[in-house]
């Protein structure tokens, strides 16, 4: 065992202090957190739009004759079918649709996996939001409407804001997929940090330091991910 | 001011109220009793349109409010409503809770809105919870502070259902006698109780409803008490009294 650990100790220098080697995890690191970040804020916006059209067509059941519950229909009949296609591919397969067919013409490859983990995760998030939203107290909607809120302020001031906090923990672990999923990346050779650990073991026959020092990166991030969303869900519980 | 004609609202197979027909004046303080299940909610309900009726009218200041594109936040902001369970915003603290409609429906400005709501927290002794939440409060402060925070739109008329039927009993007197003082300041009530003795104290009329209609209805709330008229509405108060 000692000898094992000592080859493993002597190996990690080799790949990583060779030249500049551990360079492939810092830049892939990067990318990831960079990837991570941007589709998380799509994913967030989009989600809470697709959310809101859906909640917002059960509530209201809109008729197809007047233009603006036309409208509200048929952006639920889009949500809906987009939920379902998100849902029911694999995000690999979305993403190298996005990347050969959809985005062909893009010469962004960051961006591309941005777009694709971001509208990916919206149909997630979607569904977590619409679950925390109708979690909320149907007396308190009522309650905004009987003193003249329209529709939307009820939803902005009274639900939403109580929909946020009853997703928190699903919504956590949302964020913590998202992270993980973006290994994937590698499919449409973007550098992510599992693509970098990959050409490093590529570069230097030695598997183990690369994949291990990958997982504890990630592994960190996750944990840190964790803590975080612990600490938000306790401040808004006592807020 | 409130005028009911025909109304029927079915949910589904159920017919709850069945050509409901009333006529509130300014100023009325009425009690609606009756047993559960008898449509005395969804009555109330139908008048702010949190149901939405299948088929009548329901005039408001001589205004069809049943009527298609009509403005129903415009409306619902001249009727205030308290709820059984009180129904705070619970993201919100107090003061919150009591300006936001205020200022969202561009009524007052952010002072004046301040100021009305400490008035109204003065007078039922709650201004030191103005920065509390919801949770953090009694039921019998809660529903006190539903109660103004519906005055805080300066309603012409305040619907009230059930409002102390989910309150512990010894909370039941602090309600009662804020309804009481509003009922004394020439406020129209409507109001959903079982509450006989504020129904004998406070009200000009009472009405009582079974199985989706008005039975009987009297001018005279005591002598309602002593001498109902209806098989129906006997069988019921001998159960309650």
């Amino acid at each position: 065992m000692p000898m094992l650990t000592a080859k493993f100790l002597e190996d990690f220098q080799s790949v990583f202090f060779t030249g500049e080697n551990w360079k492939y995890l810092a830049n892939g690191f990067k990318i990831t957190i960079q990837v991570t970040f941007f589709a998380f804020l799509i994913g967030l916006v989009f989600g809470i739009i697709l959310a809101v059209i859906r909640v917002a067509h059960k509530d209201l059941k809109p008729s197809w004759r007047n233009p603006s519950g036309f409208l509200l229909n048929l952006l639920n009949k889009i949500a809906n079918i987009y939920i379902t296609v998100i849902r029911g591919t694999p995000t690999t397969i979305q993403l190298l649709i996005m990347f050969n067919v959809i985005l062909i013409s893009l010469d962004n490859l960051p961006l591309v996996a941005i777009l694709t983990f971001g509208l990916n995760s919206a149909a997630y998030m979607a569904e977590i939001f619409r679950s925390g939203i109708q979690a909320v107290s149907k007396g308190e909607k009522e309650a905004a409407r009987s003193l003249g809120l329209n529709y939307l302020q009820s939803m902005r001031h009274v639900v939403l804001p109580q929909a946020f906090r009853n997703c928190l923990p699903a919504f956590g672990n949302e964020v913590i997929t998202l992270f993980k999923e973006t290994s994937i990346s590698g499919f449409i050779g973007l550098i992510d940090l599992t693509r970098g650990a990959n050409i490093l073991v590529s570069n230097t026959f030695k598997a183990a330091p690369p994949y291990f020092a990958a997982a504890m990166i990630y592994l960190i991030v996750v944990y840190g991910l964790e803590h975080l969303f612990n600490f938000i869900e306790k401040r808004y519980l006592h807020a | 001011m409130l005028k009911v004609n025909k109304l029927y609202k079915d949910f589904g197979d159920l017919k709850v109220l069945k050509n409901v027909n009333l006529e509130i004046k300014s100023g009325e303080k009425v009690v609606v009793v009756g047993p559960s299940g008898s449509g005395k909610s969804t009555l109330l309900r139908c008048l702010n349109l949190l149901e939405q009726p299948t088929s009548g009218e329901i005039f408001f200041e001589d205004q069809e409010i049943t009527k298609p594109k009509i403005d129903l936040n415009l409306i619902r902001e001249q009727m205030g409503m308290v709820f059984q369970q009180f129904n705070l915003f619970s993201n919100l603290n107090v003061l919150d809770n009591l300006i936001l409609a205020p200022l969202k429906r561009d009524k007052l400005k952010k002072q004046e809105a301040e100021e009305r709501a400490y008035n109204l927290l003065n007078r039922i002794d709650l201004a030191d919870k103005a920065n509390a939440y919801p949770r953090q409060l009694s039921g019998g402060q809660q529903q006190r502070i539903a109660i103004i925070r519906a005055m805080m739109m300066d309603p012409k008329v305040l619907l009230f259902d059930e409002p102390t039927s989910a309150l512990d009993p010894e909370m039941v007197g602090e309600v009662l006698d804020l309804m009481t003082e509003l009922a004394e300041s020439g406020m129209t009530m409507i109001v959903v109780s079982h509450e006989m003795g504020f129904a004998k104290q406070v009200a000009n009329r009472i009405m009582f409803m079974d199985e989706g209609q008005i039975v009987e209805e009297s001018y005279n709330p005591a002598d309602f008490f002593e001498n109902p008229k209806e098989i129906r509405t006997q069988q019921f108060l001998s159960k309650v009294l």
